[in-house]
């Protein structure tokens, strides 16, 4: 019996369909440990091996890390809840609203999307403060920090247009508070200083980002768009680049 | 009292509750590191050279770690909904008008600037000293390992403008302002119509200055003479610090810069608490 399963395994495990799959054996050898990274286009990010310190959870947080995942977790739930929502002023509240009573897991659902998105915003700021705290922005990883400066800016902008979508008092104050500020952008904002005197209410940075004179039915639909298409776009491809950075510029920080 | 656990509540304000306890946390984890490192010195070369695969031991570690933290969020998406208001009112302010958490840090230096420094001007430096940061630490030392010893003036700094001035601002935004953006201590009861009196002057008028374009060049003055007190300081010590030397006079402007206008923003706090100053500097253009 063992050995007809033995015979069985190897021939599934010998036939072309499995071999033009799966490239690599499964033996316990180095050469197979390196292999699965690098024949993983999920895991070739990591080199195949690391220094031992880079595994402890007291030297790098996790925080990293916990930030991606929670990125993925809001583009999967997101995916989830374009389905049912729309972003127009007379639709968006109900279609919050429905997830929350009528869509199954629809509750679950939209919880998982919003406390992930603050999830991202906690861990990313403490990914900044690890990787300032053990110098790991230095010679040569300059360039890095700087993005990832970039894409904590991003997180916030994502986690703050985010907050428009619900269209309820919360959202709505919320994102007007914060949006006013842009009226005193100097030069550029109708309320800055030395801004000249063509620049009204009506075109000034503010008027670009919310496409009216207050938090509207147009600055839904830009939040909306900003927040679902043009900024996690431009985050995946800074994450690209900060992830492929961290292996190129030498692997992550150790002393050397 | 009852306002305070109403804020306790929200849904929105658990990630400033587990804030409160993993700050702490890693502080204590990182300093605990700094100590080992400083007392014991910088682990060798031979430590660095113990190499490991990344599969099975690393990949192991991202997994169980991501399947942790999927079950917190599990749990905590299960217990806690996400709050839903009213539909949105253009027509109905609520008092306090709060932006989103994180940005609270950003409302609060409302109080003490006008909109274009503190919304604009002081976010924007923030960005930009933040970027520059690997650029002007020219310190090679506490490269990949946790110290105090080795780095005291730059973990100084970050700490004191991200522990207190990002998220103790924070924490005194969301639980501590009530209406009219007036300070509610956690036991009192929120008062919407607070009287307080403003009776704030401008720095000049407290030098008993009257006259407009005195007080003008009188605050160009002292805001001049803040910013000045960089250079100042590096000519009076460059010749004898070899340290200044080796940073050299741009990057020496940069981080002189970069660290007066941080402390702007405490020192503009002391002086509106302690002496109720409005402006520092009164121009018919703007006003710092």
């Amino acid at each position: 019996m063992n050995e007809e399963r033995k015979g069985l395994k190897e021939k599934i495990t010998n036939s072309d369909i499995w071999k033009s799959i799966f490239r690599h054996s499964y033996e316990d050898t180095g050469r197979r440990y390196t292999l699965q990274i690098l024949q993983n286009v999920w895991l070739h990010l990591h080199p195949p091996r690391i220094s031992r310190h880079a595994l402890h959870f007291r030297f790098t947080w996790c925080m990293g890390g916990i930030t991606f995942l929670m990125f993925l977790v809001t583009a999967v739930t997101g995916v989830l809840l374009m389905f049912y929502y729309r972003p127009t002023a007379e639709y968006a509240f109900p279609d919050i609203q429905a997830l929350e009573f009528d869509i199954p897991f629809g509750m679950l659902l939209r919880n998982m999307h919003r406390w992930a998105a603050h999830g991202m915003v906690i861990s990313v700021m403490l990914h900044m403060f690890r990787v300032f705290l053990t110098g790991s922005y230095k010679k040569p990883r300059e360039f890095n920090w700087a993005v990832g400066v970039i894409l904590l800016l991003i997180t916030f902008f994502l986690s703050f247009t985010g907050y428009l979508l619900p269209w309820d008092q919360l959202a709505y104050w919320a994102v007007t508070v914060g949006t006013n500020m842009a009226r005193a952008t100097p030069v550029l904002g109708h309320e800055g200083p030395f801004a000249p005197p063509d620049i009204t209410q009506a075109n000034d940075v503010r008027f670009a980002l919310l496409g009216g004179t207050i938090v509207g039915p147009s600055t839904l639909l830009r939040f909306y768009i900003l927040h679902c298409v043009a900024v996690p776009l431009v985050a995946s491809l800074l994450m690209a680049l900060h992830f492929w950075r961290v292996r190129k510029d030498g692997g992550i920080s150790g002393p050397l | 009292m009852e306002p305070f656990l109403e804020l306790i509540k929200k849904p929105d304000n658990v990630p400033i509750l587990a804030i409160l306890f993993l700050i702490p946390f890693f502080l204590w984890l990182s300093y605990k590191q700094a100590r080992q490192t400083d007392r014991t010195g910088v682990p060798s070369d031979a430590a660095l050279n113990d190499k490991v695969y990344v599969w099975p031991y690393l990949c192991r570690n991202e997994f169980i770690c991501a399947i942790i933290i999927m079950l917190i969020l599990g749990v905590w998406s299960i217990m806690i909904d996400a709050p839903l208001e009213e539909p949105s009112d253009p027509a109905k302010t609520p008092n306090p008008s709060k932006a989103p958490w994180y940005f609270l840090a950003l409302q609060e230096m409302l109080v003490y600037f006008d909109p274009w420094i503190a919304g604009v001007v002081l976010p924007g430096l923030i960005i930009a000293g933040l970027i520059a940061i690997p650029y002007i630490d020219i310190n090679p030392k506490g490269k990949g390992y946790y110290t105090l010893k080795e780095r005291p003036f730059a973990i100084a700094v970050f700490c004191f403008g991200f522990l207190i001035l990002w998220i103790v601002l924070m924490i005194v935004g969301t639980f501590l302002r009530g209406p009219g953006w007036n300070i509610f201590w956690p036991w009192e009861e929120w008062d919407p119509h607070r009287v307080v009196p403003l009776t704030n002057v401008n720095l000049s008028y407290l030098f008993g200055i009257r006259d407009d374009l005195t007080a003008n060049f009188f605050g160009f003055a002292v805001v001049a003479g803040y910013f000045a007190l960089g250079p100042i300081f590096y000519f009076w010590k460059s010749k004898s610090s070899k340290f200044l030397q080796e940073l050299g006079l741009i990057r020496y402007v940069v981080v002189s810069f970069l660290f007066l206008a941080m402390m702007a923003l405490p020192i503009k706090m002391i002086l509106r608490l302690a002496l109720n100053i409005k402006y520092v500097w009164v121009t018919p253009w703007f006003n710092i």
